[in-house]
């Protein structure tokens, strides 16, 4: 089966950072619809299991796309640079700096008064810091600067981190 | 009503005749059936005209079951033999059983594998597994009056909350029935679809699921005919029986009674509980007269005591929000599904949660079953032309256990399925040629506060210093959110593949043996049934390949490769009233494996087809 396209060339979408969302929805329910194992219930089990496979790389094609860092990392992938969490290194004393800042807060955040609104403003504050450095990446991608990109995806990695982190812990304070 | 459609006849969807399909919602308390019938589905009726049947099995020493309202009325009177609320026992170990509440009105066996624990009856022991199969039983043979015939298959309902090992035990049970389980729903999933198809509805909407047992809430996306789950959310072990404990307890401590209560006693004050539950739902205050104890329950002591509980299900709401990346503000609609979505407490905290109205137009006991019932229906067949699609996705991560007894997570929770992801591990001394995988599933860290599925061992990796071994595990994921994992080294190729056989599920010893034990009570009928349904998938195939054949044949195949595909065509269609089960499997077998490059093929161009026609469409909208 054919495996080899790209996720970009699978949804028709061109090979950007920028993605048309409502295209790529769009063009996701059109290929469930052709090959969702729904749609092959009474085909052989041989192409039951095609498409249960085909669905798959699309499923995972689409939550990639979706995702600003997953995404990010596709494309880097896409031009043979290959990124993995424990090999890169961020050289930006400004950066980490703010990220242990962060950090900082996060953890001192149970002895606040008001949790809930200390965590909603924290949460503000990184998910900002997120969209800027993507749209930092988007630039240094489109200029085909893909070192310095690799760079901000790290820092994205990071941020993503962190949001994930008050996600855990807006769970904890919800009661799970 | 959209659901409605009519077609001529001569239009309906020939050569294949109508199939017979049923949606089951197989619930804590009550369990039901229904089907699409001249286009619209609908609960099936019992003789009584009832369509709830009570998920009650009482059990005699002839080894006869009883099941539904005749076995309910026996539940305070004959309290070991007579089974309520089974499904709180699927796929859960003793110690999960143990944290459903400090008394429990039967006796348990447990397992030395730590299995799932059978009930004590007068007819030995029964399963948890075996019991729901009864019920399935009484629904099946309901379906097939009313349908004139063998099912040709079923859509089973499942909380979306339930893991692998609910999963599995929920199938086991459809096994034992002999009914072709067509798949696994989603309930809150089935209701959006009942709810979305009948009202047309487009947008986001809020499934709010608090059933006997359990509790679901789930986010979906309605876009023409495609219902995208995009989080789900929930706890397996919370319903409408722990509002009963709660009050039967309330009661039990102003009665006086002492802590070590009997098991028709307890099954009394919980009947008595339900009662002023229900009664609640109406008026302010209720009076309660149980085991000589009279007293009042106002509606404000009611709330005061389940509002814990309640306020548990919104905690659930909060997190599948956050999931789903959304406010409450974004949700257009929520439904309320299940019986204990009457309770006014409930519906008024729904409603200030969301900021906004629950919808409770659509009778809460039966929607799922309908939405089960449509989806039964499409699968099976009767549909070709329908576009309705459901996406939906695994409700809790799946991983493996790593060094340091952590559990590093392959699948995430809310991924949609079908998926399949692998990761590559390493061995970690020199030399190592075995490896031990553990499968897991939960969302915490530790391995000790998640669910173990299965643990199996990769043997004969070449001997190789510490970390040059690579070693790849696959998740697949299907559509009935049951999983397969499968090890391989990459180098050698040495592969090991196992079903997930979830730790606290039934293995394939005891399915063999409960199956012979249904055949020895009902031999000729299994074995009639099981010959029909070859026959039926014979000819099945025999008319999917031919028309393959007839579409695709000339363009896709050599000569010599059409003329071989005719033959297995042939020899189908030869077969197929053939009377011996294994002749007409033999056959199947073959005929499957001829196609396979054909099907290969087939997909091939589909695949090619849907990508190629983006670039018609982008010219079209000029881009």
């Amino acid at each position: 089966m054919n495996f080899s396209c790209d996720y970009f060339e699978l949804f028709g979408c061109p090979i950007n950072y920028k993605i048309d969302l409502v295209l790529l929805d769009k063009r996701y329910h059109e290929l469930q619809s052709k090959f969702h194992p729904d749609r092959y219930m009474g085909e052989s089990l041989h192409e039951q299991r095609l498409a249960v496979q085909y669905v798959s790389f699309v499923n995972q094609a689409y939550a990639e796309l979706k995702s600003p860092l997953f995404r990010a990392k596709y494309l880097l992938s896409l031009q043979s640079i290959n990124f993995s969490d424990e090999t890169h290194i961020v050289h930006d004393p400004m950066f980490l700096m703010e990220q242990i800042e962060l950090r900082e807060k996060l953890a001192d955040i149970r002895e606040t008064d008001q949790v809930s609104v200390a965590l909603e403003k924290l949460k503000k504050d990184a998910s900002l810091r997120y969209t800027e450095i993507q749209e930092m990446f988007e630039g240094q991608y489109n200029k085909n600067d893909f070192q310095v990109a690799f760079d901000s995806l790290a820092k994205m990695q990071f941020v993503s981190k962190f949001l994930d982190e008050i996600e855990r812990l807006e769970e904890e304070l919800d009661d799970f | 009503m959209v659901l409605l459609q009519i077609s001529e006849p001569g239009q309906s969807p020939s050569p294949h005749q109508r199939r017979r399909a049923a949606g089951i919602d197989l619930g804590t308390t009550n369990s039901l059936v229904a089907s699409v019938r001249s286009g619209t589905p609908e609960v099936l009726l019992d003789a009584d005209n009832q369509y709830l049947l009570p998920s009650v099995v009482r059990y005699n020493a002839l080894k006869e079951s009883t099941v539904g309202y005749a076995a309910y009325l026996q539940l305070s009177t004959d309290p070991l033999n007579t089974l309520s609320s089974v499904k709180r026992f699927m796929g859960r170990g003793i110690q999960d059983i143990k944290k459903l509440g400090s008394q429990m009105p039967y006796e348990l066996t447990t397992q030395v594998d730590g299995g799932m624990p059978n009930f004590k009856t007068v007819a030995g022991d029964v399963s948890p597994v075996e019991a729901s199969a009864e019920i399935l039983k009484v629904l099946v043979s309901r379906s097939e009056e009313a349908l004139g015939g063998t099912l040709d298959g079923v859509v089973l309902t499942v909380p979306a909350y339930f893991d692998e090992a609910q999963r599995q035990a929920t199938k086991d049970a459809a096994t034992l029935t002999g009914v072709k389980v067509l798949r696994l729903l989603n309930e809150p999933t089935a209701a959006a679809v009942a709810y979305g198809l009948d009202q047309g509805a487009e947008g986001i909407i809020a499934i709010y699921d608090f059933g006997g047992g359990t509790f679901d809430v789930s986010i979906l996306r309605l876009s023409s005919g495609v219902f995208q789950v995009l989080a789900t959310g929930g706890d397996s072990s919370l319903g409408g029986d722990d509002i009963d404990r709660v009050v039967a307890q309330w009661f039990s401590e102003k009665a006086g009674f002492s802590d070590d209560l009997s098991p028709s006693l307890q099954r009394e004050l919980l009947m008595s509980a339900r009662i002023a539950k229900e009664e609640l739902s109406e008026s302010t205050f209720t009076e309660v007269n149980v085991a000589g104890w009279t007293g009042v329950l106002s509606r404000e002591k009611f709330n005061l005591l389940i509002n814990p509980l309640v306020d548990k299900t919104l905690g659930c709401c909060k997190r599948v929000l956050r999931d789903a990346k959304l406010k409450a503000s974004d949700i257009t609609n929520v439904v309320m599904v299940g019986g204990s979505t009457r309770t006014h407490l409930v519906r008024q905290k729904v409603a200030d949660a969301f900021h906004r109205e629950p919808l409770v137009n659509i009778d809460p006991d039966k929607v799922v079953a309908l939405g089960a019932a449509i989806q039964a229906d499409l699968l099976v067949g009767n549909k070709p032309d329908e576009d309705m699609l459901l996406l939906d996705v695994i409700p809790l991560s799946l991983g493996l256990e790593t060094m340091g007894g952590l559990m590093e997570k392959i699948i995430h929770r809310n991924t949609t399925i079908p998926i399949i992801k692998s990761q590559e591990f390493t061995t970690f001394k020199d030399g190592q040629t075995a490896m031990s995988v553990h499968v897991l599933q939960g969302e915490r860290e530790l391995i000790s506060d998640c669910r173990s599925l299965a643990r199996f061992e990769l043997r004969g990796i070449p001997p190789l210093v510490a970390g040059a071994a690579k070693i790849q595990v696959s998740f697949q994921v299907d559509a009935d959110g049951l999983l397969n994992v499968s090890a391989k080294e990459l180098a050698s190729g040495v592969e090991s593949r196992i079903e997930v056989k979830p730790s606290y599920g039934l293995n394939d010893k005891d399915i063999a043996r409960m199956l012979q034990e249904s055949y020895g009570s009902a031999k000729e009928d299994m074995l009639a049934r099981a010959l029909r349904e070859q026959q039926v998938d014979a000819r099945r195939m025999r008319e999917d390949l031919l028309a393959a054949l007839k579409k695709d044949g000339r363009e896709l195949l050599s000569d010599t490769e059409y003329s071989c595909l005719e033959l297995t065509v042939r020899d189908l269609d030869e077969i197929c009233d053939s009377q011996s089960y294994r002749e007409i499997s033999h056959q199947i077998e073959a005929a499957s494996k001829a196609s396979e490059e054909f099907a290969a093929r087939r997909m091939n161009v589909s695949i090619k087809k849907a990508l190629a026609g983006y670039s018609l469409d982008d010219m079209e909208r000029g881009i």
